[in-house]
Protein backbone atom coordinates (compact mmCIF):
# COMPACT_ATOMS: atom_id res chain seq x y z
CA UNK A 1 0.00 0.00 0.00
CA UNK A 2 1.14 3.13 -0.90
CA UNK A 3 -0.11 6.73 -0.58
CA UNK A 4 -2.24 7.79 -3.06
CA UNK A 5 0.23 10.34 -4.63
CA UNK A 6 2.52 8.08 -5.34
CA UNK A 7 0.75 5.74 -7.59
CA UNK A 8 -0.16 8.76 -9.23
CA UNK A 9 3.13 10.38 -9.63
CA UNK A 10 4.29 6.98 -11.46
CA UNK A 11 1.41 6.82 -13.60
CA UNK A 12 1.02 9.95 -14.93
CA UNK A 13 5.19 9.86 -15.54
CA UNK A 14 5.24 6.95 -17.67
CA UNK A 15 2.06 7.84 -19.61
CA UNK A 16 3.74 11.25 -20.31
CA UNK A 17 7.19 9.69 -20.99
CA UNK A 18 5.14 6.84 -23.35
CA UNK A 19 3.89 10.37 -25.49
CA UNK A 20 6.68 12.58 -24.77
CA UNK A 21 10.11 10.62 -25.49
CA UNK A 22 9.24 9.50 -28.82
CA UNK A 23 7.53 12.62 -30.15
CA UNK A 24 10.99 14.83 -29.18
CA UNK A 25 13.92 11.95 -29.55
CA UNK A 26 12.42 10.13 -33.23
CA UNK A 27 12.84 12.20 -36.45
CA UNK A 28 13.16 9.61 -38.72
CA UNK A 29 10.28 6.72 -39.33
CA UNK A 30 10.20 3.29 -37.41
CA UNK A 31 11.52 0.63 -39.93
CA UNK A 32 11.44 -2.52 -38.12
CA UNK A 33 8.91 -4.69 -39.68
CA UNK A 34 8.39 -6.76 -36.05
CA UNK A 35 8.50 -3.42 -34.16
CA UNK A 36 6.05 -1.88 -36.48
CA UNK A 37 3.69 -4.73 -36.48
CA UNK A 38 4.05 -5.34 -32.99
CA UNK A 39 3.03 -2.18 -32.11
CA UNK A 40 0.49 -2.31 -34.16
CA UNK A 41 -1.14 -5.11 -32.91
CA UNK A 42 -0.59 -3.71 -29.26
CA UNK A 43 -4.15 -1.26 -28.72
CA UNK A 44 -6.26 -4.02 -29.93
CA UNK A 45 -5.10 -6.83 -27.88
CA UNK A 46 -5.26 -4.62 -25.15
CA UNK A 47 -8.34 -3.28 -25.31
CA UNK A 48 -9.69 -6.86 -25.92
CA UNK A 49 -7.87 -8.06 -23.16
CA UNK A 50 -9.44 -5.57 -20.71
CA UNK A 51 -12.96 -6.14 -21.95
CA UNK A 52 -13.61 -9.45 -22.24
CA UNK A 53 -14.72 -11.02 -19.67
CA UNK A 54 -14.36 -8.33 -17.72
CA UNK A 55 -17.52 -6.79 -19.52
CA UNK A 56 -19.94 -9.17 -18.06
CA UNK A 57 -19.31 -8.14 -14.57
CA UNK A 58 -19.29 -4.59 -15.55
CA UNK A 59 -22.99 -4.20 -14.52
CA UNK A 60 -25.60 -5.18 -11.63
CA UNK A 61 -26.06 -8.47 -13.18
CA UNK A 62 -24.36 -10.95 -15.92
CA UNK A 63 -28.02 -11.00 -17.72
CA UNK A 64 -28.33 -7.53 -18.59
CA UNK A 65 -24.36 -6.94 -18.88
CA UNK A 66 -24.76 -9.68 -21.72
CA UNK A 67 -27.39 -8.12 -23.16
CA UNK A 68 -25.67 -4.68 -23.57
CA UNK A 69 -22.41 -6.11 -24.96
CA UNK A 70 -24.21 -7.76 -27.60
CA UNK A 71 -25.68 -4.39 -28.19
CA UNK A 72 -22.25 -2.85 -28.51
CA UNK A 73 -21.01 -5.59 -30.87
CA UNK A 74 -24.22 -5.13 -33.28
CA UNK A 75 -23.56 -1.06 -33.50
CA UNK A 76 -19.76 -1.40 -33.44
CA UNK A 77 -19.91 -4.03 -36.56
CA UNK A 78 -21.98 -1.55 -38.21
CA UNK A 79 -19.84 1.30 -37.82
CA UNK A 80 -21.60 3.13 -35.16
CA UNK A 81 -19.60 5.76 -33.78
CA UNK A 82 -17.65 5.54 -30.37
CA UNK A 83 -20.63 7.74 -28.60
CA UNK A 84 -23.53 5.97 -30.23
CA UNK A 85 -22.18 2.63 -29.56
CA UNK A 86 -21.28 3.24 -25.49
CA UNK A 87 -24.28 5.25 -25.17
CA UNK A 88 -26.82 2.45 -26.69
CA UNK A 89 -25.32 -0.34 -24.75
CA UNK A 90 -25.42 1.54 -21.64
CA UNK A 91 -29.31 2.17 -22.52
CA UNK A 92 -29.79 -1.67 -23.01
CA UNK A 93 -28.83 -2.31 -20.07
CA UNK A 94 -30.89 0.45 -18.22
CA UNK A 95 -34.02 -1.01 -19.71
CA UNK A 96 -32.74 -5.46 -19.43
CA UNK A 97 -32.60 -3.95 -16.01
CA UNK A 98 -35.78 -1.91 -15.45
CA UNK A 99 -37.38 -4.85 -16.95
CA UNK A 100 -35.97 -7.45 -14.52
CA UNK A 101 -37.23 -5.19 -11.66
CA UNK A 102 -40.87 -4.84 -13.02
CA UNK A 103 -41.19 -8.50 -13.07
CA UNK B 1 0.36 24.36 -45.88
CA UNK B 2 0.41 24.74 -42.08
CA UNK B 3 -2.49 24.37 -40.52
CA UNK B 4 -2.15 26.74 -37.40
CA UNK B 5 -5.45 28.33 -36.37
CA UNK B 6 -6.26 28.34 -33.05
CA UNK B 7 -10.11 28.71 -33.78
CA UNK B 8 -9.96 25.57 -35.65
CA UNK B 9 -8.44 23.88 -33.26
CA UNK B 10 -11.16 24.64 -30.87
CA UNK B 11 -13.72 23.71 -33.43
CA UNK B 12 -11.96 20.25 -34.09
CA UNK B 13 -11.88 19.86 -30.73
CA UNK B 14 -15.32 19.97 -30.02
CA UNK B 15 -16.83 16.89 -31.16
CA UNK B 16 -13.89 14.83 -29.01
CA UNK B 17 -14.93 16.91 -26.06
CA UNK B 18 -18.65 15.81 -26.42
CA UNK B 19 -17.29 12.12 -26.24
CA UNK B 20 -15.42 12.46 -23.20
CA UNK B 21 -17.82 13.96 -21.34
CA UNK B 22 -19.53 11.00 -21.51
CA UNK B 23 -16.64 8.41 -21.05
CA UNK B 24 -15.33 10.32 -18.31
CA UNK B 25 -18.91 10.68 -16.92
CA UNK B 26 -18.80 6.96 -16.84
CA UNK B 27 -14.69 6.56 -15.22
CA UNK B 28 -15.85 8.88 -12.64
CA UNK B 29 -18.63 7.08 -11.29
CA UNK B 30 -16.41 3.48 -11.78
CA UNK B 31 -13.36 5.49 -10.01
CA UNK B 32 -15.46 6.01 -6.91
CA UNK B 33 -17.53 2.59 -6.99
CA UNK B 34 -13.74 1.31 -6.49
CA UNK B 35 -13.10 3.49 -3.54
CA UNK B 36 -11.40 6.80 -5.04
CA UNK B 37 -12.08 9.96 -3.79
CA UNK B 38 -13.93 12.66 -6.33
CA UNK B 39 -10.41 14.64 -5.72
CA UNK B 40 -8.18 11.65 -6.22
CA UNK B 41 -10.53 11.04 -9.39
CA UNK B 42 -10.47 14.21 -11.00
CA UNK B 43 -6.74 14.59 -10.39
CA UNK B 44 -5.90 11.47 -12.60
CA UNK B 45 -7.78 12.21 -15.50
CA UNK B 46 -6.21 16.13 -15.41
CA UNK B 47 -2.96 14.04 -15.56
CA UNK B 48 -3.43 11.02 -17.21
CA UNK B 49 -5.91 11.73 -20.09
CA UNK B 50 -6.15 7.91 -20.83
CA UNK B 51 -9.76 5.82 -20.90
CA UNK B 52 -8.01 2.42 -21.03
CA UNK B 53 -4.77 3.21 -19.13
CA UNK B 54 -7.09 5.08 -16.12
CA UNK B 55 -9.26 2.17 -16.13
CA UNK B 56 -6.79 -0.29 -16.10
CA UNK B 57 -5.11 1.60 -13.16
CA UNK B 58 -8.06 1.71 -11.04
CA UNK B 59 -8.03 -1.52 -9.59
CA UNK B 60 -4.80 -1.64 -9.06
CA UNK B 61 -4.47 1.15 -6.76
CA UNK B 62 -7.21 0.41 -4.92
CA UNK B 63 -5.85 -3.23 -4.13
CA UNK B 64 -2.84 -1.54 -2.92
CA UNK B 65 -0.54 -3.29 -6.07
CA UNK B 66 3.08 -3.40 -6.35
CA UNK B 67 4.46 -0.55 -8.20
CA UNK B 68 6.16 -2.05 -10.95
CA UNK B 69 2.45 -3.39 -11.98
CA UNK B 70 0.88 -0.09 -12.63
CA UNK B 71 4.16 1.04 -14.15
CA UNK B 72 4.53 -2.31 -16.81
CA UNK B 73 1.01 -2.31 -16.95
CA UNK B 74 0.51 1.17 -17.90
CA UNK B 75 3.30 1.36 -20.52
CA UNK B 76 2.09 -1.71 -22.11
CA UNK B 77 -1.39 -0.17 -22.13
CA UNK B 78 -0.01 2.72 -23.29
CA UNK B 79 2.41 1.86 -26.07
CA UNK B 80 0.40 2.47 -28.91
CA UNK B 81 0.93 6.50 -27.75
CA UNK B 82 4.57 5.68 -28.52
CA UNK B 83 3.62 4.90 -32.28
CA UNK B 84 0.96 7.79 -32.72
CA UNK B 85 3.93 10.08 -31.29
CA UNK B 86 6.20 8.82 -33.67
CA UNK B 87 3.71 9.16 -36.41
CA UNK B 88 2.91 12.57 -35.72
CA UNK B 89 5.95 13.77 -35.15
CA UNK B 90 6.31 13.75 -38.85
CA UNK B 91 3.37 15.87 -39.46
CA UNK B 92 4.70 18.67 -36.75
CA UNK B 93 4.71 22.25 -38.72
CA UNK B 94 7.35 24.80 -38.50
CA UNK B 95 5.52 26.78 -35.79
CA UNK B 96 6.27 23.61 -33.71
CA UNK B 97 9.48 24.16 -31.80
CA UNK B 98 11.11 21.18 -29.76
CA UNK B 99 10.03 23.44 -26.63
CA UNK B 100 6.28 22.82 -27.60
CA UNK B 101 6.98 19.09 -28.32
CA UNK B 102 7.07 19.20 -24.84
CA UNK B 103 3.54 20.40 -23.96
CA UNK B 104 1.68 18.86 -27.21
CA UNK B 105 2.81 15.22 -25.90
CA UNK B 106 0.62 15.62 -22.56
CA UNK B 107 -2.11 15.65 -24.68
CA UNK B 108 -1.42 13.04 -27.64
CA UNK B 109 -4.56 11.07 -26.97
CA UNK B 110 -6.40 8.37 -29.85
CA UNK B 111 -8.89 10.95 -30.74
CA UNK B 112 -6.45 14.29 -31.00
CA UNK B 113 -3.89 12.66 -32.48
CA UNK B 114 -5.66 10.92 -34.92
CA UNK B 115 -7.70 14.86 -36.31
CA UNK B 116 -4.22 16.19 -35.82
CA UNK B 117 -3.07 13.45 -38.64
CA UNK B 118 -5.83 13.88 -40.73
CA UNK B 119 -4.07 17.49 -41.36
CA UNK B 120 -1.48 17.99 -43.60
CA UNK B 121 0.91 19.69 -41.19
CA UNK B 122 0.29 20.49 -37.88
CA UNK B 123 0.86 23.99 -36.40
CA UNK B 124 1.35 24.64 -32.53
CA UNK B 125 -1.49 26.99 -32.49
CA UNK B 126 -3.77 24.22 -33.99
CA UNK B 127 -2.95 21.86 -31.38
CA UNK B 128 -3.50 24.01 -28.64
CA UNK B 129 -6.64 24.64 -29.61
CA UNK B 130 -7.36 21.40 -30.11
CA UNK B 131 -6.31 19.85 -26.91
CA UNK B 132 -8.16 22.36 -25.12
CA UNK B 133 -11.94 21.47 -25.10
CA UNK B 134 -11.11 17.61 -25.30
CA UNK B 135 -8.56 18.32 -22.01
CA UNK B 136 -11.91 20.44 -19.95
CA UNK B 137 -14.32 17.71 -21.42
CA UNK B 138 -12.52 14.67 -19.66
CA UNK B 139 -11.81 16.72 -16.53
CA UNK B 140 -15.21 18.01 -16.20
CA UNK B 141 -17.21 14.90 -16.83
CA UNK B 142 -14.84 12.96 -14.16
CA UNK B 143 -15.73 15.38 -11.88
CA UNK B 144 -19.43 14.84 -12.86
CA UNK B 145 -19.44 11.04 -12.72
CA UNK B 146 -17.41 10.86 -9.71
CA UNK B 147 -20.01 13.60 -7.76
CA UNK B 148 -22.84 12.18 -9.25
CA UNK B 149 -22.23 8.15 -8.29
CA UNK B 150 -24.03 8.80 -5.27
CA UNK B 151 -26.93 11.01 -6.41
CA UNK B 152 -27.87 8.60 -9.11
CA UNK B 153 -29.87 6.00 -8.72
CA UNK B 154 -27.69 2.50 -8.50
CA UNK B 155 -29.94 1.24 -12.08
CA UNK B 156 -28.44 4.30 -13.91
CA UNK B 157 -25.21 3.63 -11.87
CA UNK B 158 -25.20 0.15 -13.33
CA UNK B 159 -26.41 1.07 -16.90
CA UNK B 160 -23.33 3.04 -17.15
CA UNK B 161 -20.98 0.49 -16.44
CA UNK B 162 -21.00 -0.49 -19.49
CA UNK B 163 -20.06 2.68 -21.48
CA UNK B 164 -16.50 2.27 -21.24
CA UNK B 165 -16.51 -1.24 -22.37
CA UNK B 166 -18.82 -0.21 -24.98
CA UNK B 167 -16.25 2.18 -26.46
CA UNK B 168 -13.05 -0.35 -26.77
CA UNK B 169 -15.43 -2.36 -28.83
CA UNK B 170 -16.52 0.67 -31.24
CA UNK B 171 -13.23 0.98 -31.56
CA UNK B 172 -11.59 -2.88 -32.05
CA UNK B 173 -15.06 -3.89 -34.06
CA UNK B 174 -14.13 -2.06 -37.88
CA UNK B 175 -10.31 -3.53 -37.36
CA UNK B 176 -11.87 -7.05 -36.82
CA UNK B 177 -14.28 -7.11 -39.24
CA UNK B 178 -12.15 -5.56 -42.15
CA UNK B 179 -8.32 -7.59 -41.19
CA UNK B 180 -8.32 -11.16 -40.49
CA UNK B 181 -4.66 -10.89 -38.53
CA UNK B 182 -5.93 -8.38 -36.41
CA UNK B 183 -9.30 -10.69 -35.57
CA UNK B 184 -7.26 -13.75 -34.50
CA UNK B 185 -4.59 -11.57 -32.51
CA UNK B 186 -8.09 -10.18 -31.12
CA UNK B 187 -9.11 -13.70 -30.36
CA UNK B 188 -6.38 -15.35 -29.18
CA UNK B 189 -5.79 -12.07 -26.55
CA UNK B 190 -9.58 -12.88 -25.27
CA UNK B 191 -9.08 -16.94 -25.15
CA UNK B 192 -6.05 -15.90 -22.94
CA UNK B 193 -7.43 -13.06 -20.97
CA UNK B 194 -10.27 -16.19 -20.30
CA UNK B 195 -8.21 -18.51 -18.72
CA UNK B 196 -6.41 -15.83 -16.65
CA UNK B 197 -9.36 -15.07 -15.81
CA UNK B 198 -11.05 -18.49 -14.57
CA UNK B 199 -8.29 -20.90 -14.33
CA UNK B 200 -7.63 -21.23 -10.42
CA UNK B 201 -3.59 -21.00 -10.58
CA UNK B 202 -4.06 -18.22 -13.23
CA UNK B 203 -6.17 -16.23 -11.63
CA UNK B 204 -4.20 -15.34 -8.61
CA UNK B 205 -1.96 -13.16 -11.22
CA UNK B 206 -2.88 -9.28 -10.73
CA UNK B 207 -5.11 -7.74 -13.21
CA UNK B 208 -2.33 -5.40 -14.17
CA UNK B 209 0.24 -8.23 -15.12
CA UNK B 210 -2.55 -10.11 -16.61
CA UNK B 211 -3.20 -7.82 -18.86
CA UNK B 212 0.48 -7.31 -20.02
CA UNK B 213 0.81 -10.87 -20.39
CA UNK B 214 -1.77 -11.37 -22.62
CA UNK B 215 -1.93 -8.67 -24.93
CA UNK B 216 2.13 -9.15 -25.44
CA UNK B 217 1.74 -12.55 -26.40
CA UNK B 218 -0.89 -12.23 -28.89
CA UNK B 219 0.23 -8.98 -30.33
CA UNK B 220 3.83 -10.87 -30.47
CA UNK B 221 2.56 -13.91 -32.04
CA UNK B 222 1.08 -12.09 -34.90
CA UNK B 223 3.24 -9.97 -35.22
CA UNK B 224 6.16 -12.45 -35.88
CA UNK B 225 3.51 -14.81 -38.22
CA UNK B 226 1.23 -11.98 -39.59
CA UNK B 227 3.77 -9.09 -39.61
CA UNK B 228 1.77 -5.77 -41.48
CA UNK B 229 2.66 -3.95 -44.99
CA UNK B 230 5.32 -1.28 -45.14
CA UNK B 231 4.62 1.95 -43.90
CA UNK B 232 3.11 1.03 -40.35
CA UNK B 233 0.15 3.95 -41.65
CA UNK B 234 -2.46 2.11 -40.17
CA UNK B 235 -5.29 4.69 -39.62
CA UNK B 236 -7.94 5.66 -41.60
CA UNK B 237 -8.39 8.99 -43.03
CA UNK B 238 -10.40 10.55 -40.31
Amino acid sequence: MYNYFVYLALMAGVTYLIRMLPLVLVKEKIKNKFILSFLYYIPYSVLSVMTFPAVFYSTGNVVSASVGTVVALILAFFNKSLVTVAGLSALSVFVVELLTKIM
Amino acid sequence: MEQNSFFKGIKDGLPICFGYLSISFAFGIFAIGNGLTLIQAVLMSMTNLTSAGQLAAVPIICSGGALAELAVSQIVINLRYALMSVSLSQKLGKSVKMRDRFWMAYANTDEIFAVASSQESVGKKYFFGLMLTPFLGWTLGTLLGAGAGNVLPEIVVSSLGIAIYGMFIAIVMPKVKRERPTALCVGLAIVLSVMFYYIPCLKTIPSGFTIIICAVVSSATFAYFAPINVCGEDEENV
